[in-house]
This record gives C-alpha cells, sequence and structure tokens, in this order.
C-alpha cells in the first residue's frame, strides 16, 4: 500500500488512506495545479529585469523561483495571477496580460 | 512481586503515572481529580520522573497539549473530571479522529448544573461518542491496574485511540483502600515504550496531522477511525491477558456475578457493583437467584457478548448513574437494551437511573431493585420501563 | 547578520505553490517569509489555527509545508505547540532527538485576538519557547469577512455591515501587540509586508531564535475582505505604516523600540481610500469618522512614541 498523496485520491478506498489523514511528506502541495485558476498572467521581461528580487518574496504562491540569487521565470503551474509582482517591480520588467488558453 | 499498600483511588493512578514515567503531563485542577496532578507534581519536584509537567490555563489547553505531545511522539497523559471533561469536548473528538494514543484518568463527577462536586457518569457518558475507549474501575484496585492497561491498548497499532480511564468520584478516588502494587520495573516492562512510525519530530521525514478533509476524504477516514474502535475489542482482551499473565490479576470487557444461574440482574458501571454484590450474597441467602454484571468496557460496547451474558436471565433492571435526557431512560440502558434486541427469548427490562450528583445508593436501594425485578416475574409485567430512584418525591414511586 | 536578500530568497522554499488561498492573499507571503527566516538545517514544526491558512495549506492529501505541521482547532493552536514542544524537551533529554527543532505557531486575528486568545496568553505565561505569528487581516475571512476584536472601527464586514443607521464597526481595534507586551516575554514585534521585508525578515528571525515565547504581529491584507484589487497589497501596507495606522515596532526584553517612523505622517484616509470596506467614511456627512479615526490613530502614535527608546 502507497502512503504517498500522489497515490492517494477521489477513488482510494478507506483501507488503502493514511489514518487520521496524516501526511508523511512535505510539499504535497504541489501537485495541485493552482494555475488554472488564473484570468491574468505576468509576463517577465528578462531585459528590463535588473534582478533585484523585490517581486519574489511578495509572491503568496512562491511561484517565482529564485537560483543562485537570480529570478527564473514564473512557476505557471501555480502562478493564480494576483498581479503583486507586476506593481511592485520598480522597472517595468513584469506586465500583466489575459489569460489565453487553447 | 506484588506488595500491599493503602492508597486512594486518586493516589493510585497517580502512582502508576509515576511508575510509567510518561514524557508529557498536561495538568489542570479541578475536583475531584485535582488530586492526581498533585501528586504527581511531587513526583516531578523530587525529580522522580523525567515528564515535561505542564500546567496550563484550562482543561480545553490540558487536551490541546496532549494532542500536540501526541503527534510528536510523546506520550501525553491527563486528568480531569466533569466540567473540565465537558471543556475538552470538542478535542476529545479531535484526539481520536487524528488517531492519538492519550490517556485521560476521569474521576467521574457529575456535570453541571446545577454545579455539584459529586459523582455520578454524567461527565464521560458526556464524551461517550467522542472515539475514546472507556474503562470503568469498581474500586481502587480495578483504576490501578486499568491505568497500567491503558497504553498498551491505546498504542496499539491497528487502534491507535485516546483511552479514559474512569473511577468513581469520592468513593473511589479519595477512598483509602488496601490495594495491591506492582514494582517499578514490572511495570515499566509491561507498558513498554511507545515509538511511533510517524512523529512530528524526530523522524527523517516531516509529518502533516490534522488537514482539511474534504468531502471525498473525510467519510473515509471516520469509517477507518469505527473499525479501530472494533479492533480495541481484541487488543483489551490481549492487553488483559497479558497481564493476568504478569500480575495475576485477571480482566474482561465486564464481569459477571453469579451470573451462572441468574433469574433477576442488574447491569451497572463502577463502585455501585460492590454495593450489588454485598446485596446479592444477602439475596442468595434467602434463595433468590440473582446476578450482577458490571461493565467495565463502555466503549468498545461488548454488544454480543452483554446480550449472550443476560440470554438466560428473565428480567433485568440496567442502572444508569447518569440521566440521558431523553425521556426514555439513560445511555447505558439503551446500549443493553439494543444488545438483547437479537436474543430469541429477551428478559424483561427496565431502567432505574440513580446516584445522581452523589446521591447515596445503599445494599437496601439495590435490594429494592432486585425485589421490583422479583415482582415483575411474579406479575408477568413489566410495568414502566424507565425509572428514577433515591429522589424526595410527594408521589409514591415505583423505587 | 546584515541581511541579505539575495541570500535569503535562494534558500529552499518552505511554504510551496499549489496552496488554496486567494490570489493575492498576505497570509501566503507571512507564511513563506515567516519560514524563510528559519536558519538552514534547523527543522520546524509549524501549529496552525483554524481559519482560511489551514483549509488552504492542508487540504488532504495535499500539504503546501515541508516542514512538519500541526492543526487541531481554532482555539487552541499555542497550546497545541505547547504540547508539541514540551514533547521535544523531553524526548531530547531521554536522548530520542538529535536535530534542532523549532516551533512556529500561527494564526488569523481571529485565533489569535479572539478565540485563541486563553490560550495564546497561557503559553506564552508558562514560556514555551515558541514564535506565535498572528497574519493579522482584521477579521473573520474564511467564514466571510465577520467582524473580530482586530477589526478597525468604521470597517464594514458581514456582522458590522453599514446600513442606514450604521457606519460599520462600533469599536476600536483592539492592540494585541501591546497586550503581548504585558506579558513580559522576551520578544513581541509588530511588522507588515515593507520594502525588501528587511523588516520582517529580521523580527521574525530574533522571533524564532530569542529563546523563550515570542510573538510576531503581522498585518496581512486580505483583497477580499477589504475590498481592494489583489495587486494593491503592497501599497495599502506601505500606507498602513506611513500613516502610522500599524507603525512598526518591536518589544525587546521590556524595552521598546521603534523600527521606522515616517518622514511625514500621512493621513489617515490615505490608508483609508484604498479600500472598500471603509467607503462609506467618504461620502458627504461622514468626515468626522475619518475625524474620529486620525484622532484615534495619533493618540495610539503619541503613545508609542513615548514608550519607545
Amino acid at each position: 500500500m502507497s502512503r504517498s498523496a500522489k497515490d492517494i485520491n477521489e477513488q482510494s478506498p478507506w483501507q488503502e488512506m493514511t489514518p487520521g489523514g496524516e501526511i508523511y511528506e512535505g510539499g504535497t502541495a504541489r501537485l495541485t495545479l493552482t494555475g488554472e485558476w488564473r484570468s491574468n498572467v505576468p509576463v517577465w521581461d528578462p531585459e528590463k529585469c535588473k534582478q533585484c528580487l523585490l517581486c519574489a518574496p511578495y509572491c503568496p504562491d512562491a511561484s517565482i523561483p529564485v537560483k543562485d540569487g537570480k529570478r527564473l521565470d514564473f512557476d505557471f503551474d501555480h502562478c493564480k495571477g494576483c498581479g503583486i509582482c507586476y506593481k511592485i517591480c520598480p522597472f517595468q520588467a513584469i506586465r500583466m496580460e489575459q489569460e489565453v488558453r487553447a | 512481586m506484588s506488595f500491599r499498600e493503602r492508597l486512594s483511588g486518586n493516589e493510585a493512578i497517580a502512582y502508576a503515572m509515576r511508575q510509567i514515567n510518561p514524557d508529557v503531563f498536561a495538568a489542570f485542577p479541578i475536583t475531584p481529580s485535582t488530586e492526581i496532578p498533585q501528586y504527581f507534581a511531587q513526583y516531578v519536584a523530587n525529580g522522580q520522573v523525567d515528564t515535561e509537567y505542564v500546567t496550563v490555563e484550562s482543561e480545553h489547553s490540558s487536551m490541546s497539549t496532549c494532542v500536540g505531545a501526541a503527534a510528536a511522539g510523546a506520550r501525553a497523559v491527563t486528568a480531569t473530571s466533569s466540567c473540565g471533561l465537558a471543556f475538552m469536548y470538542e478535542m476529545l473528538y479531535v484526539a481520536a479522529s487524528a488517531r492519538l494514543p492519550i490517556t485521560l484518568a476521569c474521576v467521574n463527577r457529575t456535570l453541571t448544573g446545577p454545579i455539584n462536586i459529586n459523582n455520578d457518569h454524567s461527565d464521560s457518558m458526556g464524551a461517550r461518542d467522542t472515539g475514546w475507549i472507556q474503562i470503568y474501575a469498581e474500586n481502587n484496585q480495578e483504576a490501578y491496574d486499568n491505568y497500567l492497561q491503558a497504553m498498551r491498548i491505546s498504542e496499539t497499532p491497528d487502534v491507535r485511540l485516546p483511552i479514559m480511564i474512569c473511577q468513581d468520584g469520592f468513593i473511589t478516588s479519595h477512598a483509602v483502600e488496601n490495594i495491591l502494587l506492582e514494582e517499578d520495573s514490572a511495570v515499566k516492562r509491561f507498558v513498554g515504550e511507545w515509538n511511533p512510525e510517524h512523529a512530528l519530530i524526530g523522524r527523517d521525514h516531516p509529518l502533516a496531522v490534522g488537514p482539511y478533509d474534504t468531502c471525498p476524504y473525510c467519510m473515509e477516514h471516520k469509517v477507518q477511525q469505527a473499525e479501530a474502535m472494533k479492533n480495541a475489542k481484541r487488543a483489551i482482551l490481549d492487553v488483559a491477558a497479558d497481564f493476568e499473565q504478569t500480575f495475576g490479576r485477571k480482566y474482561g470487557l465486564f464481569e459477571s456475578y453469579r451470573m451462572e444461574d441468574a433469574e433477576v440482574a442488574l447491569v451497572l458501571i463502577g463502585s455501585t457493583a460492590g454495593t450489588a454484590k454485598a446485596c446479592i450474597e444477602k439475596l442468595r441467602a434467602e434463595g433468590v437467584k440473582a446476578g450482577l454484571i458490571k461493565i467495565r468496557v463502555f466503549r468498545p460496547f461488548p454488544m454480543e457478548e452483554i446480550a449472550q451474558a443476560l440470554s438466560h436471565v428473565q428480567a433485568v433492571a440496567v442502572m444508569d448513574k447518569s440521566e440521558g435526557n431523553s425521556a426514555c431512560g439513560g445511555p447505558l440502558f439503551a446500549e443493553v437494551r439494543s444488545a438483547c434486541y437479537d436474543l430469541e427469548t429477551r428478559p424483561k427490562m427496565i431502567n432505574v437511573v440513580y446516584g445522581l450528583a452523589g446521591r447515596d445508593c445503599a445494599v437496601e436501594d439495590v435490594e429494592k431493585v432486585y425485589r421490583h425485578l422479583l415482582h415483575i416475574l411474579e406479575t408477568g409485567e413489566t410495568g414502566p420501563r424507565y425509572l428514577h430512584m433515591g429522589q424526595r418525591s410527594s408521589e409514591q414511586e415505583v423505587l | 547578520m546584515a541581511y541579505n536578500h539575495k541570500v535569503e530568497l535562494s534558500k529552499p522554499e518552505r511554504f510551496v505553490g499549489g496552496h488554496r488561498l486567494c490570489a493575492g492573499c498576505g497570509a501566503g507571503i507571512v507564511c513563506r517569509a515567516m519560514t524563510r527566516a528559519l536558519d538552514e538545517g534547523d527543522k520546524a514544526v509549524i501549529c496552525n489555527a483554524t481559519g482560511c491558512l489551514e483549509v488552504s495549506s492542508f487540504l488532504y492529501p495535499y500539504t503546501a509545508w515541508e516542514d512538519s505541521y500541526i492543526h487541531s482547532a481554532f482555539e487552541n493552536a499555542s497550546a497545541t505547540c505547547g504540547g508539541v514542544e514540551a514533547a521535544y524537551n523531553v524526548l531530547k533529554r531521554k536522548g530520542k532527538i538529535d536535530d534542532t527543532y523549532k516551533f512556529l505557531t500561527i494564526g488569523g486575528d481571529g485565533g489569535t485576538y479572539d478565540i485563541g486568545f486563553q490560550s495564546l496568553s497561557g503559553a506564552m505565561e508558562r514560556g514555551h519557547d515558541m514564535t506565535y505569528f498572528c497574519y493579522d487581516n482584521e477579521a473573520y475571512m474564511n467564514t466571510g469577512i465577520q467582524r473580530s476584536s482586530s477589526t478597525p472601527r468604521f470597517a464594514n464586514a458581514t456582522t458590522s455591515p453599514t446600513g442606514s443607521v450604521s457606519l460599520g464597526k462600533t469599536q476600536n481595534k483592539k492592540d494585541l501587540t501591546e497586550i503581548m507586551a504585558a506579558h513580559n516575554i522576551p520578544y513581541v514585534a509588530q511588522t507588515t509586508f515593507i520594502g525588501n521585508m528587511k523588516d520582517f525578515h529580521e523580527k521574525a528571525h530574533r522571533a524564532i531564535y530569542t529563546p523563550g515565547p515570542a510573538f510576531v504581529n503581522v498585518m496581512a491584507p486580505c483583497p477580499r475582505g477589504w475590498q481592494y484589487k489583489p495587486e494593491l497589497l503592497p501599497e495599502i501596507c506601505k500606507m498602513a505604516v506611513e500613516t502610522c495606522v500599524w507603525p512598526l515596532y518591536e518589544v525587546v526584553e521590556g524595552e521598546w523600540r521603534l523600527s521606522y517612523e515616517p518622514r511625514r505622517k500621512l493621513p489617515v484616509s490615505e490608508f483609508m481610500k484604498l479600500q472598500g470596506r471603509f467607503k462609506h467614511c467618504f461620502k458627504p456627512g461622514n468626515e468626522w469618522t475619518i475625524e474620529a479615526a486620525q484622532k484615534y490613530v495619533d493618540e495610539k502614535w503619541e503613545k508609542l512614541l513615548s514608550k519607545c527608546v
């Protein structure tokens, strides 16, 4: 019996679920793709970005990955498009666009 | 080797706690359980235990502290009575649903109101559906012995449920009796260590406890919990068997006293059993075939076993030391009568609510109940099923 | 050690995306910053009161926390944390635990100012080595924006609604930070999201690494409850500080220290006008509400200044 969050779903019988709703690993929320909630999408312009990283701590969804002191492009799996990063960027390196889905 | 000592019921519990040396004790005073944290505080003050003694600001916080400590992999204990248990109510459900083996010494006292400090079972009966295992004692010896068995039952892997070890406030908690105690090393060996596979701390992986459990999952978790309570029956008997082998005293789900040929019988919980046994001896001397079932384990309720034990009895009085406010009987009555439904031939059955808020129940009172059962047998008429005994009344009461 | 923004932001994330807080929720920012203040290598247990954060960050089987986490109820996060900390102390003493653990409790204002207040006060008094973070969004947001003792006067909330004879909540906001300071615990602070979050980070770090109990009150705006566009969060926090509605300060071992003093204190209306919950205050005839709010803020600010060294 797997006790990993990725193997527990709405079809799991009670015998195969963890007792009391415990989970034995961290960060399993990553499996939830909250990017689907988005109606506006931030667009990052690496040319304009000065890598000040002011945007990164303001993201409620941890969707501005930072590696070795530099930000990368958005984690669109989880970004909800709140626009805080766009508003706080002093260099207009982030703009908001309407989300278009194929 | 067992040895004899004079101890009150509260002292006996505190003594057992010291021997077990639990990791965390969340302490808050309430009559009549206050002495348990008091005695234990002295053990802490004397350096006799390693326990973190957390003097919380309420019973709600004592159960919350136990929840946190148990989830962290610690053995967590507390003691309470009456309003204290009621104040924990929500947390009792949390402890059980999070499957945390916490041990609570419940010194039964009536539940407000009006406020009163004396014994009945309304506090723990109010918590009967919270998902806790409930074991009741007749006397100080049983309180001690039940406590020694508690953790092994509740920590059994396919059980993992919290456990309440109940005794009658003042009647056993404050009365001093000569009882048999076991040596510290033997107790430690019997109870053993608890090292759960998962815990909030000290494991190579994190643990998340207490989710928001949406509709597609929550019922499954509740079914798991219900299964665990079924498993508890086996665990209680297994631990009792080992206890008997280790210490020589025998326990089951309930005690049958002179039941082998009983025609009339009482079913009751707690210290009144001693009074009833004295009454039975008196009646037996007169040739009355009287018997008694003393419930030890109320949760899980030993339904099939009780039905079996009553199958040959002709008239039964279920004695509830708490008022159900159902207008048709107390909680023990509901369980016992339900248990007997599947019998081919059912005994006639009445409910006697007695001893509320410390109202005394003497041998003569119990005798009245047996006489009433004999009267039912003679007349063939059960009469009113839901009776109170011991209250002053301006009318002629049945009992 | 001086705050290094790039180094701190490069740490592994301990509160991950995929939680179900609303877009732009202040609580998510608190959780990330709070766990970022933990030193790498130190483990933590997060104790969480029931509320938006709880139902959003641990929906079975999905936890947003990389660390161990426990939620038990609304009113008892502090007592639950005290139990975990007590277990740690004894298990460490018995040699069953090697790692260093830090104990963080987090609740909204409902779970902190109101229903969880007794539990918080008790845990602080007992001296557990834990830090309580309140994400203060000034109402019961999880149940739909009901007023709490933290809701400011005149705010429109669903149990203090505006109406033909009502201008929102009639009572002032409870000053919980001050009440916690009165517990004489080693560390109390008030912060919010300002600039590069240096203020938040330093206070959180100091709180977590001060032995004994610590309390950090974080103004964490809620776009839905306060009725503003989510992207305005940094502006609202800035105005809360520049108007002295939410002063930044800390109380270190009983010593009051102001963290920031605006060069020119802005009128309280600059904070209020950004939020729909105060919309009615700007209607003709209701000017007195803004005057009253200003007077209250001025008095509180002067009182705070007189306490600070």
